[in-house]
């Protein structure tokens, strides 16, 4: 691609990124809110494939596809009002929350804008895949391995936290709220 | 495309996942911001692979380690949000005053 077309692309991506994002916290719908996230993601996924990082970028993408599915049902099936009938507002500590907000990416900005980038640019998107394809399998073969074991001890931990019943037991068994007398669990 | 421009792209996108996950009541919306929060993160990570390392692959390494953190984010989040609903019928972070059964 050429460069004004790779400027164009970024400043579309860029824009719906940043606007996909705060729309996430502005609509009344909680399934809407999580296709505005999926639109963010995948812009950004469309920033990395541009930066050269191809098959980051497309698994990010990929990734994302799935989890806004389950995030979307899991919405559906806890979450009052889903579809956004009625107006939602759903915040505390608003005031707060906006100006850690700003304070945040300003500060960020500000180092990302002060500090100077050396510039020691990447090969081509090709080399760089085929260099992350025997990174992972080569030298980085523990790393990798060790992420999946991570993944694999996540679904175990979320069965069993998830779980309706545990080892011991009814999941709701001791977690009921305690009475407001405190002789009433003695006595009863 | 400079990198000064996407490192201010991946700052905007951790801000406003940081304005998220401190003002959402809603667990899911919480866990959004937090997932805002790393996404801007990953784009810095690879901005900076992609102009300042020469193309060393450890940063595509780095970059799928913070994949595997966000999937590891968002299924033990779901779990924890099944679990709490379970026990409390609670949706939101307000009903959960007391984390202690």
């Amino acid at each position: 691609m050429t460069g004004a077309l790779i400027d164009l692309s970024f400043a579309a991506f860029s824009l719906v990124a940043i606007v996909a994002g705060v729309r996430v916290f502005r609509t009344d719908s909680m399934v809407r809110a999580a296709f505005y996230l999926l639109a963010s993601f995948a812009a950004a996924g469309g920033i990395i494939v541009l930066l050269g990082a191809e098959f980051l970028g497309m698994v990010l993408i990929l990734m994302m596809a799935g989890e806004m599915l389950v995030m979307a049902i899991v919405m559906v099936m806890y979450m009052m009002n889903p579809a956004g009938l009625n107006p939602m507002v759903m915040v505390h500590q608003p005031r707060t929350a906006v100006v850690a907000g700003v304070v945040a990416f300003l500060a960020i900005a500000g180092v990302g804008l002060s500090g100077e980038v050396p510039s020691r640019p990447a090969p081509n998107p090709a080399a760089a895949t085929a260099d992350l394809g025997r990174e992972l399998l080569g030298n980085s073969m523990l790393v990798f391995q060790t992420a999946g074991v991570t993944l694999l001890a996540t679904m175990v931990g979320a069965i069993a936290v998830a779980a309706p019943r545990g080892r011991y037991g009814d999941a709701a068994e001791g977690s009921e709220e305690p009475g407001l007398q405190p002789d009433e669990e003695a006595s009863a | 495309m400079t990198t000064e421009a996407v490192l201010v792209v991946g700052a905007a996108l951790f801000g406003i996942g940081v304005f998220g996950a401190l003002s959402q009541q809603s667990f899911v919306m919480l866990m959004m911001g937090i997932e805002l929060m790393i996404n801007g993160s990953l784009l810095v990570l690879v901005a900076m692979w992609a102009r300042a390392a020469s193309g060393s692959p450890d940063g595509q390494m780095l970059a799928i380690v913070f994949m595997t953190v966000m999937a590891v984010e968002m299924s033990l989040g779901f779990a924890l949000i099944t679990g709490v609903y379970r026990v409390r019928r609670a949706d939101i972070t307000e009903k959960l005053r007391k984390l202690k059964g």
